[in-house]
Formats: structure tokens, sequence, C-alpha cells
């Protein structure tokens, strides 16, 4: 039997990170995936980043993930979204080139000393009192480690639905993990279903390019990655709309859509509807807008962003004709929606290990996320937590007053999930500290006590906290940044001193509550039988149970906790 | 602030836990580790345990500062499940203010903060959490409209106003955050509702005309009226005669009165908190001197004044009495003066007793929600947040001072802040208590 420290199941992008994170740390990790050739696939839209998601892409990059680098040499696209307004919600995002993507990812993971990739299916965790002891394939074949990382994100019992059509699947024409999914609910975690869909996709040789409103590439140079990368050359996007007819056509083949036959019983994103759902419940909007991304350099495929869609084929080639430009395009592939398992993420510990079942961790969209960025994060965390256990060593933690990982982990492990969880600015109270643009300077120190950076990542964050200490100093009242670039300072430098004066008088009074927060974290909870609480109501008792929270600070953060429940589980944690 | 509920050690806590001084008697507690080290450095060795003993008391120096009754309570069967102390002084005030320094200078020791010696009792498991709220309970409501505020409270008044204003301010929120996360995949150019800003601007208005109410502090402590006037025109003599007990001395002598004197009354169930002030005059006596500057500064805060002076004297705020009218002389009421009256015999003193009970029910409105200091300055921080958002054009900065404004709801009603939520219940308990 083959030993290894940590299996990570999954190759997709929480799987990659997790395994690449673990194995930076030094642990002998395998990466377990149907198809080696098709890691980090992007599934759906082929961007990485936006507002919120561009912030985790960027943390990412501070521990030496895969994904800003990967981004960074795919990019054929660049856009800073919210250019606008201010710095703290500008979002980095970039138009990747699929096949430049995956083959970013997997020429990284081939370079990853220590990583063993092995092309199988995932069939079953093998469990010894208690905790994994591996995993076996489904030749039979066992593997053997001391932990194990599951990011089977929607192969776990995935479904494809198209109009009247069904198959099984996590992305079509590739297979679910069944077996898998059976053994987690035959475990007792509490699994549901969520879905999301993708839309179809086109040829881009039969659109009408020359009717439609271009949007060009930012003219600003910028990357994801503090590390040097090559540059692709810049297309443009294009933009067109959904018409009247468009919509009446959608009306039409609503009755046979699965989301509304009743077919599909996962909730689905509520930021990412599809476009049924959105004439449906935007009755009254005449159009709604579609950005046409093309997927690669030598790739004719395009993917119409706005228009996912899981209707019948024949109401999508109506609907895809209606549209201005559109009118002689070719469906290269239909759209879909998917459905698939995930597990109650409030079953995990803050290290995303599973509770019930120590030394296995989840991640991805299995968590009850959606988006490539999300499930990324989640990888690093589960990785480098998976890593470090088997090393025996202490593993990073992610705050959520400092990282958006941090709130991420903070929102799914203590309230779960209704919908799929997508990353938004909105979610963190430190905002306008926790900025796209100083992930360095937030989460340096924790990157490089977590022992899996580089030697050459470990001096870039050096010398950026020097530079940055550096401008600071030289930085006088009312420079906007050009007086520092003048005196030499590197623009990005100078734009972040600049943003860091900016809200200061903000992040000082959150600073505040950072202290109130951490105080009532100092008040330890251990393990409460929430039922013995006298007071409590059977709602409270369900969400402390499930959650867990380990301080009194978390007990307070899961919703519908009120103040006396509050002083009671004080007062029971005492007397325990 | 020290906190008994986390890692760091506790301390010892003292407090004075019977009524202001001067009085009879006057009883300090401690409680802590360290309650059986201060008897002794105070009394020179531990008495026995749950027996009173007499000592004389010392400071560090020696000084001797009071001959005390000592009961001492080895933890953790006391009230507080900690070591405790009380020392039985007597009641004036130099002797109380003495042997507190003296405590406070010792290792360990701090000031107890309001309801601290409940709640070491409430997480050391010697009362649950109803005995402390029942407790809070006793301790407040000494008037008729602090009980009918304190039941609009109990009964989610406050609550529901909150949870209103709650879900407006997040719809505001909301359309902000929309803004923000999606206003770049949203092709309609403004970003924000034209009914944005008077949605806004309504729901600041509301906060600030609650804010205008009184609070729950001056329901509970009652309506100031503060008695002012000349030297020697008969304050004393006045507060005297409306507590019906010698709250001051009263001499023919000008100048008598050195200081604000406080007695708390009640007429027709309204809580009054009654001042008798220094008279106002020239005076080269240093002393006096700051008597008629506190004076000053009490008459600027007083909800009423009694103003026993001349007409064009009056302060604000005052109605002004023609006062020992049994003095020969001084019968008839000159016009202008609300009213006459003797101190001495009694005449006139009802109609002054109405009058002030009319004053108080008129500023003290009916349906308003007595908020306590902690609320009250919640909602401050909610209305000033709601004020910056409508100064403020950036629109990431209008949803930070939203945010402010919704923790400032939130924690009103205890949802975020745990410390808070404590301090909340324990700040309802007198200091000592």
């Amino acid at each position: 039997m083959t030993d290894y420290d940590v299996i990570v199941i999954g190759g997709g992008h929480a799987g990659c990170e997790a395994a690449a994170a673990s194995a930076r740390l030094g642990a002998r990790t395998a990466l377990v995936t149907m198809r080696a050739d098709r890691l980090g696939t992007l599934s759906c839209n082929p961007s990485i980043g936006g507002i919120g998601k561009g912030h985790l892409v960027r943390e990412l990059d501070v521990f030496d993930g895969l994904m800003a680098r990967a981004a960074d040499s795919a990019a054929i696209h660049y856009r800073m979204l919210n250019r606008s307004k201010g710095p703290a919600v500008r979002g980095p995002r970039v138009q990747a080139d699929r096949k430049l993507y995956a083959a970013a990812i997997q020429s990284m993971l081939r370079a990853t000393s220590g990583l063993s990739i092995v092309e199988d299916s995932a069939d079953r965790l093998l469990i010894e009192g208690g905790v994994p002891s591996g995993v076996e394939l489904a030749g039979g074949t066992r593997l053997a480690a001391r932990a194990v990382v599951i990011a089977s994100g929607t192969f776990l019992g995935g479904k494809i639905f198209r109009g009247e059509e069904t198959e099984t699947g996590g992305r079509v024409g590739e297979g679910a993990a069944l077996t898998l999914a059976a053994q987690l609910r035959d475990l007792g975690l509490a699994v549901s279903r969520l879905k999301t869909g993708t839309p179809p996709r086109l040829d881009g040789r039969t659109i009408d390019w020359a009717r439609l409103e271009y949007q060009a590439s930012d003219s600003e140079h910028w990357s994801f990655s503090a590390l040097p990368s090559s540059r692709q050359p810049q297309i443009a996007c294009a933009i067109t709309r959904t018409t009247p007819r468009t919509h009446d056509i959608i009306r039409s083949g609503l009755d046979r859509s699965p989301l509304f036959s009743g077919a599909i019983e996962g909730q689905g994103p509520r930021y990412c509807p599809s476009i049924e759902d959105k004439i449906h419940r935007f009755a009254d909007r005449e159009s709604h807008q579609i950005f046409l991304e093309p997927e690669g350099l030598d790739d004719p495929t395009v993917y119409p962003n706005g228009i996912s869609t899981s209707l019948p084929v024949d109401i999508q080639t109506a609907l895809i004709a209606s549209i201005p430009g559109l009118e002689q395009c070719r469906i290269t592939q239909p759209g879909y929606a998917v459905e698939y398992d995930h597990v109650d993420p409030r079953g995990l510990d803050s290290h995303l290990q599973l509770r019930a079942i120590p030394g296995s961790y989840l991640a991805g969209q299995i968590n009850g996320t959606t988006g490539y960025e999300e499930a990324a994060a989640q990888g690093l965390v589960a990785g480098l937590s998976a890593g470090a256990a088997a090393m025996g060593q202490t593993p990073a933690r992610f705050d959520r007053t400092s990282s958006y990982i941090g709130v991420m982990i903070d929102d799914l492990t203590l309230q779960g999930v209704t919908e799929p969880y997508r990353m938004l600015t909105a979610r963190a109270e430190h905002r306008l500290y926790m900025r796209a643009d100083n992930a360095i300077a937030r989460l340096g120190d924790c990157a490089r006590g977590s022992g899996a950076v580089s030697p050459a990542r470990a001096e870039i964050i050096e010398r950026h906290c020097g530079s940055k200490a550096d401008a600071e100093k030289q930085l006088s009242e009312g420079d906007d940044g050009q007086e520092l670039v003048a005196r030499g300072i590197a623009p990005h430098v100078a734009a972040e001193v600049v943003a860091d004066a900016l809200y200061r008088p903000y992040v000082q009074r959150q600073a505040i509550e950072i202290e109130r927060r951490q105080r009532d974290s100092g008040i330890t909870l251990g393990s409460i039988d929430y039922r013995r609480v006298a007071g409590l109501s059977n709602e409270m008792i369900e969400r402390l149970s499930r959650a867990q929270p380990t301080s009194l600070g978390d007990a307070a953060r899961i919703r519908g906790i009120t103040p006396a429940a509050l002083t009671a589980i004080l007062v029971a944690a005492r007397s325990a | 602030m020290q906190r008994f509920c986390r890692e760091d050690a506790p301390g010892t806590i003292y407090a004075l836990s019977s009524g202001a001084p001067p009085a009879a008697i006057a009883i300090v507690r401690i409680s802590g580790p360290e309650a059986g080290a201060v008897l002794c450095a105070l009394a020179g060795a531990l008495p026995v345990p749950r027996r009173a003993t007499l000592r004389h008391l010392h400071d560090a120096a020696g000084a001797r500062l009071d001959q005390a009754l000592l009961l001492w309570f080895p933890g953790p069967s006391t009230a507080t499940g900690e070591d405790l102390a009380e020392l039985h002084l007597h009641g004036g005030r130099a002797v109380v203010r003495a042997v507190l320094d003296a405590i406070g200078a010792l290792p360990g020791c701090r000031m107890a903060e309001p309801g601290e010696f409940t709640r070491r009792a409430l997480l050391n498991g010697r009362i649950d959490l109803a005995q402390a709220e029942g407790l809070a309970d006793l301790l407040e409501a000494e008037s008729e409209q602090a009980r009918i505020a304190a039941l609009r409270m109990a009964e989610g008044g406050l609550s529901r106003r909150i949870g209103d204003w709650r879900t407006r301010l997040v719809a505001l929120a909301a359309e902000i955050e929309a803004a923000l996360e999606f206003g770049e995949e949203l092709d309609d150019e403004a970003l924000l509702p034209p009914a944005f800003d008077r949605a806004l601007a309504v729901l600041h208005e509301e906060i600030a005309d609650i804010l205008r109410a009184p609070s729950a502090e001056r329901l509970r402590d009652g309506f100031r009226v503060v008695i002012a006037g000349p030297a020697n025109s008969g304050k004393s003599t006045l507060i005297n005669a409306l507590a019906e007990r010698e709250v001051a001395i009263a001499t023919p002598i000008p100048g008598t009165t050195r200081d604000s004197l406080e007695a708390p009354i009640a007429i027709g169930g309204t809580a009054l908190l009654l001042t008798d002030t220094a008279g106002l005059r020239e005076t080269s006596d240093v002393v006096e001197a700051i008597g008629v500057d506190r004076a000053r500064a009490v008459i600027e805060s007083a909800d009423l004044v009694i103003w026993l002076g001349a007409i064009e004297d009056a302060p604000p705020r005052s109605v002004s009495v023609h006062g020992r009218n049994d003095i020969p002389g001084r019968e008839a009421t000159p016009s202008g003066y609300a009213l006459g009256l003797s101190a001495l015999t009694g005449q006139g003193m009802t109609a002054l007793r109405d009058l002030i009970a009319a004053a108080a029910s008129a500023e003290i409105r009916s349906d308003s929600l007595a908020l306590n200091i902690r609320q009250r300055a919640l909602l401050v921080d909610a209305e000033r947040a709601l004020a910056g958002t409508m100064t403020e054009s950036d629109p990431l900065l209008q949803a930070e001072h939203l945010r402010a404004g919704r923790a400032a709801f939130d924690a009103v009603v205890g949802r975020a802040d745990v410390e808070a939520v404590l301090d909340g219940l324990f700040a309802r308990f007198c200091l000592g208590k």
C-alpha cells in the first residue's frame, strides 16, 4: 500500500491548491483526480477575480498559492472593477485563456516536489478508530495517509439537468463521485443539495462582432501575483443584450425548465441567477446585459456571461438567435444546471477539519460555496491545515479581522449556508482595511510563519513591507501618491500607502471593535451540551450544537442568539 | 477594563455599599483574593470569620482612620463566591473617603464597577440570572414614571422601535452594497434610487427625536429642582421644608451653605432631586467662592429653578417665589412672582409642591421610551452614523457609516457584543451592590 502524509481527493481549484499547499509544507502528498488532463479546468466562466473574489486571489498569492500566478500567465483581458469607487472595493479581474490557465496549473503542480498525481476515482475514505487512514480507489487499490482533504466540487452526487434531460456527472461529459457521496451520508454528516449552472458556449466565428460594442482591456498594467510572469496579448470583449423577443422565448420554455418544474431541489445562488430566473424575478426589466468573453487566444469558443441556463436545447438555440450579433451564432455546447451534494460546513472547525472525523478536511463547493476563488482559498486553508497536522506542526490561522479567507471560513463554519456562498465585500466588517492592494502587508507575517512560502516569496514580502514603511515616512499631507512616485517609490506601494491614509480614521475605530471582539474570544466554551442549558430555544440549541462555537465571541456571532442566551451560555460554561 | 471572566487576574474590588454619606454608618465591601490582606493591612490581623469584631483602622503610614466593626467571610461560601470583607464605618464623608483611599493604595485592589459584586456572584454560581435581574429591578423603579417607562421597555417597546429602524437602515445599506458589488454588472447609471436621501433623512430625524426625551436616569434620579437665590434668602429653610427633614443647616448667617446639597424627594409619584445651593454673592472667602461657582453650574443643569431673588435676576427655566412672607413687611407677594410662601409656617408650600409637580410631569412625556445611559450613548452613535452618511459622498464610506449605525442598533438590543450585553445587565446595579 502506497504511503502518504496527505491525500487530496479532487483536482479542481480547491484540490489543486490544497495538494500544492500541503506539499509546500513538506508533507508527502497525493492528489487523486479522475482526469489528470483536466486539472485546473475553469468549468464555468473563463475569468478569475472580481469584487471580493479578487481579494481572495491576492491573499492566496501571499501564501504562494497557484491561482494568482496561473491567472497572470493566462490573462488575455484585464479589468479593475469599481475603479471609480474607493480602493477598498476595487476588484481585480482577468479573463483567462482556458488552455493556458490549465497548463499553468498543471506545470506548477508537476514542479511541486513531494506531490504525486494519482489518476483514479476515490471511492471510499478508509477510517480506523474514528480517524482517516487512507483512501480506497475505484479499482480497489488503497492509499494510506494520515490526513485526507476532500475537494470533490460538484462531482459529489453530481446530476446534470438540461430541459427534460438529466445525466449523472459533475461536469458535462465526466463522471460523478457517487460512492463517496453515499459514504459521507452514511457517516452521518449533514448533507443537502445545491445547484449551479453554466451558459451555452458559442462559436465565436459565427458571431457578428462588427455590430457589437467593445470593452477593451485595462491600459494600466497590474497583476494578481507579486511574482513576475509572462504577459499574453490582450483581446477585447464585446457587449450585447437580451431583447423582448429573447424574454418571450424564455417564458415559453419555463414549464420545461428543471428549475421551475421542481426537478431541481437544490437552492441556486441569488447572486448569479440563471437567465430564466432573471426574467421571472425581474419581469419589468426589458433587457439584460451579456458580456461575450473569448475563452482563449487560439480557441474560437466564446462564453456569454449573463445567460446561464438549464432550458431545453431547442429553447437555448432560439434564445441565442434572438440576441443582436448572435442571430447566426452556433452553440458548441448547450448550457446546463448541475445539482450536487454539499456537507453542512458547521460540522467543520476553523481549519476546515471535520469535527466528526478528525484528520479529514473539506474544501470547496462541498462546503456549499460557489466560485473558483472561494474554492481555491478553502483549498489553501485545508491543505495548510492537513499538511501541518500530518507533520505535527501548528497550522496557519485565518481571522475575519485581517483576511477575506478568514471571513469566509468564519461565515461557513459558524452560520452554515442556505444558498451557494459567494464572497462579497459586504461580508467583511473590516473591508476598509482588508483591501486587494494590501494583502502582503496584512498576511505577510502569517504566510512566512506558515512555512508554506518559497524563499523568493519570503524575500518579496520582506522587501514590500520595507518599501511600504519607507513610503509611509515620506508621505505628506494631501499627496495622492504622485509626490511619492516622483521620489522613486513604486506606484503600487504609493497607492497602498495613500489608501491606508485615506481610511485610517475608520480603521482605527474598527481596531477598537476588533479588540472588543477579541475580549469575547478569550472566553472559551469547550464542549457544552446546549440541550442542558436552561432558557435556550430549540432553534438556538440546534444552531449552537451544529456550529459548536469555541468561544463566547463566536457564539455571539451566530444568528439568532440573544443576550439572555449568551449569559446563560456563559454561566453554563463557567459551571461546567 | 479588567474583567473577572477572562484569564487575567480578577483583582480585588471594593466599594461603598451603603448610601451616600453622611449617614450614621457606612458599609464598605471588599471582594477578591486580597480581601484578607486588606483587613490585615487596615486592622492588623484577620478577625474570627463570620463574627463582628471592633477594631481600629490605620492607613499605610500608621495614621488612625476610624474605629470600625469588621466582618470577615472567607470564600467560596460567600455572597460573591470569593473572600469577602465588610467594614462598618462611621458614616462621615471624610472617614469614608480616607478608608476608600487607603484600600485603593493597597496592591491588587481597585474600585468596583457598578454591579460588579453581583456579576461575580453570578459568574461564581452563587446566584442565577433571574435572581440577578430581580435584584436589579428591586434596586430600581423609585417613581411611577420610572415604573411605567421600565415596563414599556420590558414589554419590548424599544426593541420594536430598534427593530424597525434597523430594518430600514439595512434596506438603505443594501442599496449601497448592491451598487458596490454589482454596479459594474448592472448597466443602470443612477447608483442609488432617488428616494434614498429622503428615507435616510426621515430615519435620522426619528432617532434624533427619541434622543430629545429625558433619559431613564433622569426619570429614576428625578427631575432636578434647584433652589437658588442671593445669600440669606431662605433657600436652606425651604429645602428642609420640602424634604421634610434636615438636609441643610439653616441659620440667619449669610453664606452658611457653601456647597451644593442634594436631597431626593417624591411629589405625587414623581421622583425629584432637590438641590440647595450657596447664596449667589460676591465673596472674598475662597471656599464660599467655590460654592458660588458650583451653584451657578448646578443652576445651569437644572430642569427647574426655584428662584428666591429679585425677578430681574431670575435665571432661565426658573419660577420666582417670594419667600419668607412670615417676616413683617414681606406679607404681600409683589406682582410678577408665581407665589409667596413661608417655609416656617408652611403657608404657600402646597401651592409650590403642585407647581413643581406640574412642571415635572410636563417635562416627562408620557409616551417616551426611557433610554438609559448605555442605550442613549448607542443611539447617539447611530444618529451620528446616519448624519455622517448624509454628509458623505463616497458610497463606500457611506456604507461604513451605515455599518456603524447597524452595529449601534445591534448593541442596543444586545445582539453583537457580549461584553456590552453583560455590561448592559450589570450597569443597572448601583456601585457596591
